[in-house]
């Protein structure tokens, strides 16, 4: 998931061709002065921090300036800001708008439908959550024709617009439509969509790239998301590493048993710290590489539970115990295995040699971990 | 009978060739399934495991016979394969391949269903009736003969489960790998019919996850149509909202498709839930047992 920042999100609603205000990023408050200054962003602005997060509102992260002065002293006062765990590194100052009026409008996957679905709201300018139902338009749109004509009036119909500005809003509609599939994104938000005298503007924008796309748009790779350092090493290792808050590391291989893990290991008082999913690898370099990263994060004690299906057991084994060799002492944790599945036999085998005792059951061998781990928190 | 795949299934692999497709076609094979045909473009004439390979499914279904696809082609050439198959004339397409974008696969999944097609997967371990069987790559080890359905989004969770009912002495009819994708091509609610009309499933086994609301979805269909008793389990109930477990399914957004929303609901429609993977097999021999004393 590549969420992209407001600004890097307007730059594609510009390239697409959905109006935004006249608008610069900035990272210093001298840029801030200095754009403003020679009219590059008119006045009065905005400034806003391009943080990933909602709320910035009211959480003090956009501000107004009516001179160059100004804009540099709201920059200041941004930029390094801690926004609810993340730091503003980035202020977009925008041209202040005179609105008329805010409307919603999003591009989604509906999972049951099988299908994008195009969301409108006469309500626009707060939460889409916060909106009743019945102020919700949901069209489910098929990607052979793509968006049609008739889809498209039926959202000018949910905001009451005609004549012009339901000519604007039909360009921008195709153009939205453009942009979703032309991106791969995952969601596409403009929330709120202004009416600024006569002319429909994005005021903010929210836009969420697809992971698995990212081969056909490689301009997102680079793209920082809202990972940990330890789980950006992981992604780039391809292993699924999430950090959480408890002190037990979990090695388990599909999502599925992974979560399963974890639940078991909470219903018995233990708490999961770090968990991280082989997926189907059968390379014993792979395995020794997430066991090392797993040793990063200073469990108290790790259990690894493998089934083995793609993924071999003895493969498993090997990795783990060459892993285990390269750990130093100060980072040495107890671990707790259980492996089953395709090659369990010589798998065990191999634990056994380096002293790692595997136990077969599932709630046996989480109760050890939790008790390894210092038992109820 | 059993559902999907049975002993007239003939298989094409497409993607043969590859690592994954050369150790499950061995598999498949052992499994006993009717492994046909395999497809990579550029390697006709070649044999893997005893299967020839053409540069075309339309080549592989007019020499063979073929009538049921396994996808191991990489994610960016998968929709292409997926096509292919279909026009081939294929019905039946599983496929393994992960990190399909979803934007393809919604063109496929409305492909394929206009042409009348079924999609198993992506990203999904495929279809085991054993004793006749498999299109994927679950372990052989498993499975065990029965007569109890099982239905998946999970992989691994689904092999333990499978394993544990064998080791409670009980077997399978069919088990379905639906995959944890966001768009997938058989959800809960499409395969759920084929089990009740199944004469050789009894009960039905269902492994959910967060995420979504095909459970939701499930329990709805299981409380209005679905005869049959129905245990399940849904994974994930200690993950926290909003972090991406894995799954690109696996992900709570906003409070919906949690697995508190997902357990009751499935409670309201009758089934049976566990809270933990191993009550799953406990609770299925439970039924038997009662079933076998009426």
């Amino acid at each position: 998931m590549v969420k992209l920042a407001e600004w890097r999100g307007k730059a594609l609603f510009r390239k697409y061709g959905i109006p935004v205000p006249a608008g610069q990023v900035v990272r210093s408050p001298e840029e801030a002065e200095q754009l403003t200054g020679s009219g590059s962003v008119p006045l009065p602005c905005v400034v806003k921090a391009q943080v990933l997060s909602g709320g910035r509102g009211k959480g003090g992260a956009v501000r107004f300036a009516s001179s160059a002065k100004e804009a540099r002293e709201a920059t200041a006062a941004i930029l390094g800001l801690d926004f609810k765990g993340e730091k503003v590194r980035e202020v977009l100052l925008e041209g202040k708008v005179a609105i008329a009026r805010e409307l919603y409008l999003s591009i989604a996957l509906d999972r049951s439908l099988r299908l994008p679905v195009l969301i409108a709201s006469a309500q626009g300018g707060v939460e889409i959550e916060s909106v009743a139902d019945g102020a919700i338009d949901h069209q489910g749109i098929d990607p052979f024709p793509g968006l049609t004509g008739y889809e498209r009036r039926r959202v000018a119909r949910t905001f009451g617009l005609t004549g012009a500005l339901a000519q604007e809003l039909d360009s921008l509609l195709r153009a939205l439509w453009a942009l979703y599939e032309g991106e791969d994104a995952e969601l596409v938000e403009i929330n709120p969509l202004a009416i600024v005298g006569d002319h429909l503007v994005a005021l903010d924008s929210k836009v969420i790239i697809e992971d698995d796309a990212v081969f056909r748009h490689p301009e997102y790779a680079e793209i920082q998301d809202d990972r940990t350092p330890l789980e950006e090493i992981a992604r780039e290792k391809e292993i699924a590493f999430v950090q959480l808050d408890g002190n037990i590391g979990v090695i388990a291989n599909g999502a599925g048993l992974t979560m399963a893990t974890l639940d078991v290991l909470m219903e018995l008082g233990g708490k999961p710290g770090v968990f991280l999913d082989l997926g189907g690898t059968d390379d014993p370099k792979k395995v020794t590489e997430a066991f090392l990263l797993m040793a990063e994060a200073h469990p108290r004690a790790v259990f690894l539970n493998i089934f083995g299906g793609v993924t071999r057991c003895d493969t498993v084994a090997t990795g783990l115990v060459a892993a285990m060799r390269q750990v130093p002492e100060s980072n040495r944790f107890p671990l707790v295995a259980r492996i089953r599945g395709n090659n369990e036999k010589e798998g065990i085998e191999i634990l056994r040699a380096a002293g790692v005792t595997s136990i077969a059951d599932l709630r046996a061998s989480a109760e050890a971990v939790v008790a390894a781990a210092g038992g109820r928190p | 009978m059993s559902v999907l795949v049975d002993e007239k299934t003939r298989v094409v692999v497409q993607g043969i060739t590859g690592h994954q497709g050369m150790v499950h076609t061995h598999q498949m094979k052992e499994f006993g399934t009717q492994v046909v045909a395999g497809v990579t473009p550029g390697k006709a004439g070649t044999v893997i495991e005893g299967v020839p390979v053409f540069d075309a499914v339309r080549d592989a279904v007019e020499k063979t016979g073929a009538n049921a696809s396994c996808i191991f082609v990489p994610a960016p050439f998968a929709m292409d394969a997926l096509l292919e198959a279909v026009d081939a004339g294929i019905r039946l397409c599983v496929i393994v391949t992960e990190h399909i974008p979803f934007h393809d696969m919604l063109v496929m999944y409305r492909y394929a269903r206009a042409a009348g097609a079924r999609i198993v997967g992506p990203n999904c371990p495929g279809i085991a009736s054993p004793s006749k069987a498999k299109v994927g790559i679950i372990p052989n080890v498993v499975f065990r003969p029965g007569r109890v359905g099982v239905i998946s989004r999970s992989g691994t969770l689904t092999y333990e489960i499978v394993n544990g009912i064998k080791e409670h002495g009980l077997g399978q009819s069919t088990c379905i790998g639906l995959g944890g994708d966001p768009v997938v091509g058989t959800s809960f609610v499409d395969a759920l019919p084929l089990f009740e009309a199944d004469p050789d499933t009894d009960l039905m086994v269902l492994v959910g996850e967060i995420g979504g609301t095909a459970e939701e979805d499930a329990a709805e269909y299981i409380h209005a149509h679905f005869t049959k008793p129905v245990v399940a389990y849904i994974a994930g109930r200690s993950a926290p909202p909003d972090k991406r477990m894995g799954h690109a399914g696996a992900i709570i957004a906003r409070g919906r498709g949690t697995a508190e929303t997902k357990q009751a609901a499935l409670e309201r429609a009758g089934a049976r839930v566990a809270r933990f993977p191993y009550e799953v097999p406990q609770m299925v021999a439970e039924i038997a047992a009662a079933r076998a004393r009426r």
